[in-house]
């Protein structure tokens, strides 16, 4: 009898565990900062585009490997060298009922590619969009752009009527008085609908139950806190406030992961880390070298290179969290090449030898400028490179800043030795290559070389990348301008950064290398 | 009185504009705000034209005298981080910043002024010695370090109390109150003490030694002379005379709690204006920053008319005077 109770007793909770997944489950989720707006065109900043994804679509996503696979589109495919067709998925509707149909990804393009759209970047190349029919659209380039699909991954569709009806149809102008309809008001066809938005206290997303896809994982309900002190995030991630925090501090990890209620999973970043040096100018700006600029010498720059004991770095100040890099690109990016990531070995002999060479046996003064809120313990490693530099007579000092002011400083070029690091967004080595070591020409090309560093072969292999659809010659072409940037020391390389994240026991996530929580892969049991 | 109260009214407009003027001129530092708006791969036409539109480029003063008019036709712009005009977030901000603040001084001024009169009174009790050198630790200690032991003691270790935020808040108005839900109210403890702690022990601290003194003065014994109650030589005579000090100090460190509960709002995200500031000055958001800049400032100076009207009620020298000079 009693045997018989029990058994009832098992089978009913198999059954309540075999219908959980139908039950409401709740994700709560924070980090350090809250989302700005829910106009995916309004800012362009990589959290905001990440929670924008859970509303809003795009014509195609990444897989869990970063290959481009179907959204809004169903199929594609290249009319010519500038354009490109795309077949729409049939029985979408926006949130709020209006059907998706090629009209609103003209429209969307063309609210992308407007005046104050800050996300025109991930249209770079498109000129239009045009309807062929209701389910039919093509898009124009200026000319062949190889990276396309991987651009559009960020280019979300909004809905036309919806945009009229809210008066948005223009992006948010900063200077007016007024926020508008879209800053807080969202209408996607994704998989979740906006329900609640109380701008740095809490957002609430819940899941759309006539979303044409299939949620792999089981969240109905997302809560996102932004908590902007670190000690706390971490409290109330082990007090179990909330179940999953995405940046949280490498200090605390040995107290998260000796609870045995919180799991802290790392995966790697699409991110480079490295030093870049004033290669244009004939004196440097902070610097006791007069008549001449040191970092022109390949020797000198090698002499930083060799000087530099990353295993030291990675394994003190990053806790084991880096894998030291002699390439521009991590091995998670298209075009990424074995062959070109060599770093010199550690000598400070071998470097003392080279800079005498140089001749600069006592070494010179410099000025390392630094972010010191951006990467993983950035102040700190620079902190470290200025005295290991000691160690071969350079005198480094050290400027370190937080990142409002330090990108703005770096960006006029005002400085002679800076660190940046450099995830690569469409996850294809040419966007790094385009941004960081391309001449820069103030009409986009090298907009991040703040070294201006310049070299013709260069200039010429990635001029020919952008623009060759033979997919083979392009590869090429891009790990030889790879391979010439290793032996340029264009930048000398330091780590690709590995980001821990941290969560509850119950909580399955799959890990992104571009840092994004993508809720659709996520399980809470 | 009137005259007076206009006149310091005059002088908050002053110090306002010299708040706003000195502030623009360390804006040019901050860093620069489209850089975080458009991301990295905006073009350079876009920046310049962005930055040319939200008048960045222009010299500090020119950009202050745009902030001073349009603000005197009640405009202060929209900020650059969530999109969302300026007034509209300072008045959501500020009833839970006051809710905390008020609390926080209330806390200081129940337990601190009972425990400095006991400490006055029986100045050798082991009670008074301990509550005055634990009164050591609440100034000595950094705000930030107490409230993030108390969070580790109260929410992680206990699962008492909430870590952060407000808890559940009920609309009245245009009011947000905590003070109504369970929530609320549990969610109030840990920052309130955490606000409160360096305030009550300097008010602890103050009425004792007044208290001390006071009670030395002649008119104390001669009220006991008289053969007064305790309870009326106490609080009647003793108390009351230590309160003019304790009154400039409270006002003074209300101004200070409103403005400095930046670093407890932080710890405990706790949504008022401090983490507004705090989180504008991380993303450079220059029309946040200068309206609170010039909001504290009015705090201030309001705090400090009150606290010179409160001199009317309690001395009573100052009402003697005053009514004869302002009649003429």
């Amino acid at each position: 009898m009693r045997k018989g109770v029990s058994l009832c007793i098992s089978a009913l909770l198999a059954a309540m565990l075999v219908a959980a997944p139908g039950y409401a489950k709740t994700f709560r989720w924070a980090s350090q900062g809250d989302i700005l707006t829910f106009d995916p065109y309004a800012q362009n900043e990589s959290f905001n585009n990440t929670f924008n994804a859970y509303v809003y679509e795009s014509l195609v996503q990444y897989d869990k490997k970063f290959n481009v696979v179907p959204q809004l589109a169903v199929k594609w495919e290249q009319l010519g060298p500038t354009q490109w067709r795309f077949h729409l998925r049939p029985n979408v509707k926006f949130q709020e009922g209006e059907p998706f149909t090629a009209d609103d990804v003209v429209f969307s393009v063309h609210r992308q590619l407007s005046k104050r759209s800050m996300t025109k970047a991930y249209l770079v190349g498109v000129v239009d969009a045009k309807k062929v029919d209701d389910l039919t659209v093509d898009l124009i380039t200026d000319g062949p752009v190889p990276v396309l699909l991987r651009q559009l991954t960020d280019v979300r569709i909004m809905s036309k009527s919806w945009c009229e009806k809210h008066n948005v149809v223009d992006v948010q102008d900063y200077v007016a008085k007024e926020e508008t309809y879209a800053v807080s008001h969202a209408d996607g066809t994704g998989p979740y609908i906006l329900k609640s938005r109380e701008p740095d206290v809490k957002t609430v997303l819940e899941a759309n139950p006539h979303w044409w896809g299939k949620l792999e994982g089981n969240v109905t309900e997302i809560v996102y806190t932004p908590i902007k002190s670190a000690a706390t995030r971490t409290a109330a991630l082990l007090s179990g406030e909330i179940d999953f925090v995405l940046d949280p501090p490498l200090q605390d990890l040995p107290k998260l992961k000796s609870d045995p209620n919180i799991k802290v999973i790392e995966g790697t970043e699409s991110r480079t880390v490295f030093i870049g040096m004033d290669q244009k100018r004939d004196e440097l700006l902070y610097s006791n070298v007069k008549g001449k600029n040191p970092f022109k010498d390949l020797r000198v720059r090698q002499a930083m290179y060799e000087a530099i004991d990353i295993e030291a770095i990675k394994r003190t100040l990053m806790r084991g969290l880096s894998i030291p890099t002699g390439e521009l690109v991590t091995p998670q990016v298209y075009g990424y090449d074995v062959a070109a990531n060599t770093r010199p070995p550690f000598s400070v002999a071998k470097a003392k030898v080279l800079l005498k060479q140089a001749g600069y046996p006592n070494g010179f003064e410099v000025t390392l400028d630094c972010p010191n809120d951006r990467y993983i313990n950035d102040a700190l490693i620079c902190q470290a490179l200025t005295s290991m530099w000691a160690k071969i007579g350079l005198k480094v000092k050290l400027d370190a800043m937080p990142k409002a002011q330090y990108f703005a400083k770096i960006n006029k070029l005002d400085t002679s030795l800076y660190m940046l690091g450099w995830a690569v967004a469409t996850f294809d080595a040419q966007d790094a290559l385009i941004n960081l070591v391309h001449t820069r020409d103030g009409k986009g090309d090298g907009e991040y070389n703040d070294g201006s560093y310049s070299n013709p072969k260069m200039d010429d292999l990635i001029d020919r990348m952008k623009v060759e659809s033979d997919v083979p010659k392009r590869l090429a072409l891009i790990h030889q301008a790879l391979m010439l940037h290793t032996q340029d020391v264009a930048h000398i390389m330091l780590h690709q950064q590995i980001i821990p994240w941290a969560m509850r026991k119950n909580i399955v996530v799959t890990h992104s290398a571009d840092n994004r929580l993508r809720m659709q892969w996520v399980h809470v049991n | 009185m009137t005259a007076f109260v206009i006149r310091r009214l005059l002088q908050a407009i002053v110090v306002m504009l010299v708040v706003a003027f000195v502030a623009f001129s360390l804006f040019q530092y901050v860093g620069d705000p489209v850089q975080l708006m458009m991301g990295q791969f905006a073009t350079p036409a876009d920046r310049i034209r962005l930055t040319h539109e939200l008048g960045l480029d222009q010299p500090f003063y020119v950009q202050f005298f745009h902030f001073v008019v349009n603000a005197l036709h009640g405009q202060f712009g929209v900020s650059l981080r969530i999109g969302k005009p300026v007034s509209v977030l300072l008045a959501q901000r500020l009833p839970a910043t006051l809710e905390l603040s008020i609390c926080a001084a209330l806390l200081a001024l129940a337990v601190g002024i009972p425990a400095g009169v006991y400490a006055g009174l029986r100045p050798n009790s082991w009670l008074a010695r301990t509550a005055m050198s634990g009164s050591l630790v609440g100034v000595s200690l950094p705000t930030f370090l107490i409230g993030i032991l108390l969070i580790l003691v109260f929410a992680v270790k206990l699962g008492w109390l909430p870590a952060f935020g407000r808890g559940d808040v009920v609309h009245l108005g245009g009011w947000s109150t905590g003070l109504l839900t369970r929530t609320g109210l549990e969610s109030l403890i840990m920052p309130t003490i955490t606000l409160g702690l360096f305030q009550l022990t300097l008010i602890m601290r103050l009425v004792r030694s007044e208290m001390l003194e006071v009670l030395r003065a002649d008119y104390i014994k001669f009220a006991r002379a008289r053969g007064l109650s305790d309870r009326a030589v106490n609080f009647g005579h003793a108390l009351r005379n230590t309160l003019v000090p304790v009154i400039t100090i409270t006002g003074l460190q209300l101004g200070s709690i409103i403005a400095f509960s930046i670093i407890t709002e932080q710890v405990f995200q706790w949504p008022g204006m401090g983490l507004l500031f705090v989180q504008a000055v991380s993303y450079a958001d220059i029309p946040v920053m200068a309206a609170y800049l010039c909001l504290i400032a009015l705090v201030f100076v309001v705090i400090n008319l009150i606290v010179d009207l409160l001199y009317f009620v309690v001395d009573p020298r100052l009402r003697v005077d005053r009514p004869g000079a302002a009649g003429r």
